[in-house]
């Protein structure tokens, strides 16, 4: 196991850096040279000298190799840069920001989880009947409704119908006033969590019914135990393998894809801090923000391949391998 | 894939292929009507005393709030949906399974560099790396197009290399190979019509996923540019007047939901019929 965790976080070294080459390549490709890009319209008032000084200083004076080096010397020691437009380091906005993106992510999966797995194992042991039928039809419409319209849906229902109005004011945070937060964080974690428990049901269902034809479960039935320890001990933990892995990739690209939603819901995470950075053109956050995302997927990605070990053990990661 | 398996008539006596296979029809139809100005209204054409109308004869799905006709813009709205997720899947397929084969048959170090490059694009959430397109190449249908397609290419890849790398084990192609036939045409003729099936399917699904990304970039924005419509962006533009004209969000919603529930349900059943193995397990 221990061998194992050290060849995942050796291979995951080279993604990284290919992340890291792959966003500073993205952005030194952008039209225009970084010094009016991070000036903007205030780069044209800039004497030559002025203008060479700055170029100096942030090194841009160096060939791109010897800038990447440095630049991925700074990333290594925390110094992800410094955004001109919020006057902030990029580190300390991204730390700021990321609770609200990961609070999000995380009961959006809570949803899933909870709505998912029920669905998939009714679905799959009444199979081919209206519950069954029914089962489908949500996760098909969970599937082919994008988050955002789900979002303008909600919100739409929720003031017509109801007079409600989603409290877009001022974000809280959980440990400030944690049921005004609550509230502020439902409607959004529910519209993500439908196409995501859309997913985990299928995923269930589909592995509940291979699961339920398999021999050992036959034997459980023959022996007289009940349904609900058959389905729940037997099957129901097998089954859960995939839903696993399945859980665990959706989280960590939730974790970068919250974008569209903390936009329509006006949540200030990392998505929206990353939105805002790509119109205000703020090079330095655009970068790092991206490389802080892509960063917590492989990492997540890596803790899912070893959650596996955790739950199934007929998968060892030891010597023999 | 011969005539003597049929996947394709097979997947349409199922229920949901056929439905698929319909609503996909009926989005091809009304993006050509889009594409020759088979239009009531010219979908760009403002007509300020009509604005804001509800659903009538003469406005099938009512006019916005700048007296434009909806339907209007939802039939040439999926002509530049279509524009983008046709270009974008097939250049996202075309490299993708290119890349995904080669390596596979090549093996060795080209294919283990070319996996290690696309773990680092699976690195990204989709959208966020189309939005890091977006930041380099500006906003635009072609940055969309191109968008789509990079974050699909890796994924194709992907697909196209799992089959490859079985069948080139297999004892058809090892028997191809001791006869001395040149590797080009063994992967011709003998591995890539075995490869096809899992790329098709994989093709049905991108198509729907494109769509939904294609909708989204518009929805903030940054896809299809104004005042040329799009799905999303219509979508957008109905917060805070679908109170009082609830048409302005149900039809553009509609349009996003139906295509991409066709473009599944395709894909869904395709996969069935090509796979047998799934049957009835999704």
């Amino acid at each position: 196991m221990l061998n194992y965790l050290f060849q995942r976080l050796l291979l995951a070294i080279p993604t990284l850096l290919g992340v890291s080459v792959l966003v500073f390549v993205a952005i030194r490709l952008v039209p225009g040279d970084a010094v009016t890009a991070m000036l903007g319209t205030e780069a044209g008032l800039l004497t030559e000298t002025q203008r060479a000084s700055l170029e100096a200083y942030f090194g841009l004076d160096k060939s791109p190799v010897q800038q990447y080096i440095s630049w991925l010397g700074n990333v290594l020691h925390g110094d992800l840069g410094y955004s001109v437009r919020l006057g902030q380091p990029v580190l300390e906005l991204i730390l700021d920001r990321f609770p609200v993106t990961l609070e999000l992510a995380l009961l959006s999966t809570l949803v899933a989880v909870a709505a998912g797995i029920p669905l998939g194992v009714v679905a799959a042991v009444y199979r081919d009947t209206p519950a069954d039928f029914f089962g489908r039809l949500f996760a098909l419409i969970g599937l082919a409704a994008p988050n955002f319209l789900v979002a303008t849906v909600l919100i739409y229902v929720l003031s017509v119908y109801f007079g409600y109005l989603p409290n877009s004011g001022n974000y809280v945070g959980p440990t400030k006033a944690p049921f005004q937060n609550l509230e502020q964080m439902m409607l959004p974690a529910l519209t993500l969590g439908l196409a995501f428990s859309a997913s985990v049901m299928r995923t269930t269902r589909s592995a509940m019914l291979e699961v339920l034809g398999q021999d050992y479960v036959r034997t459980a039935r023959a022996k007289g135990l009940r349904d609900r320890v058959v389905i729940g001990r037997h099957a129901l933990r097998n089954a859960l393998i995939p839903v696993v892995t399945l859980t665990g990739i959706e989280l960590g690209y939730l974790l970068g894809g919250t974008v569209i939603i903390e936009q329509v819901f006006a949540l200030p995470g990392l998505g929206r801090l990353t939105l805002n950075a790509i119109a205000q053109r703020d090079y330095a956050l655009i970068q790092g923000a991206t490389l802080f995302i892509a960063c917590v997927v492989v990492l997540v990605n890596l803790l899912v391949d070893l959650g596996y070990a955790a739950i199934d053990p007929r998968i060892s990661y030891g010597d023999d391998r | 894939m011969g005539a003597r398996s049929s996947p394709w008539r097979q997947m349409l006596r199922t229920p949901s292929g056929a439905v698929g296979a319909t609503i996909v029809a009926v989005y091809l139809i009304v993006a050509l009507m889009g594409a020759l100005g088979l239009t009531p209204y010219s979908p760009l054409e403002q007509n300020r005393i009509d604005r804001l109308q509800g659903p009538s004869r003469e406005h099938l799905m009512g006019t916005d709030i700048l007296g434009r006709d909806v339907f209007s813009r939802i039939v040439k709205g999926g002509t530049n949906s279509l524009i983008v997720v046709s270009l974008s899947v097939l250049l996202s397929t075309t490299i993708g399974a290119t890349i995904g084969v080669v390596a596979a048959y090549t093996g060795g170090l080209t294919d283990n560099l070319a996996m290690r490059v696309m773990d680092v694009f699976f690195a990204f959430p989709a959208i966020l790396l189309a939005l890091l397109v977006v930041t380099v190449l500006g906003p635009g249908m072609r940055t969309t197009i191109f968008a789509i397609a990079l974050v699909y290419t890796p994924i194709f890849a992907r697909v196209a290399r799992a089959p490859v790398l079985a069948l080139k084990r297999t004892e058809f192609v090892e028997a191809a190979n001791s006869i001395g036939m040149r590797r080009g045409r063994i992967l011709a003729r003998h591995i890539l019509p075995n490869a096809v099936a899992p790329i098709i399917v994989q093709i049905s699904l991108a198509l729907s996923w494109a769509l939904l990304t294609e909708a989204g970039l518009s929805f903030l924005g940054l896809g299809t540019p104004p005042p040329e419509p799009s799905w999303g962006q219509m979508l957008a533009e109905s917060t805070g007047i679908a109170e009082i004209a609830p048409w302005l969000l149900i039809a553009p919603g509609a349009a996003i939901m139906l295509s991409v529930l066709g473009f599944n349900l395709l894909g869904d059943s395709l996969r069935d019929a090509l796979d047998p193995r799934l049957r009835g397990s999704r």
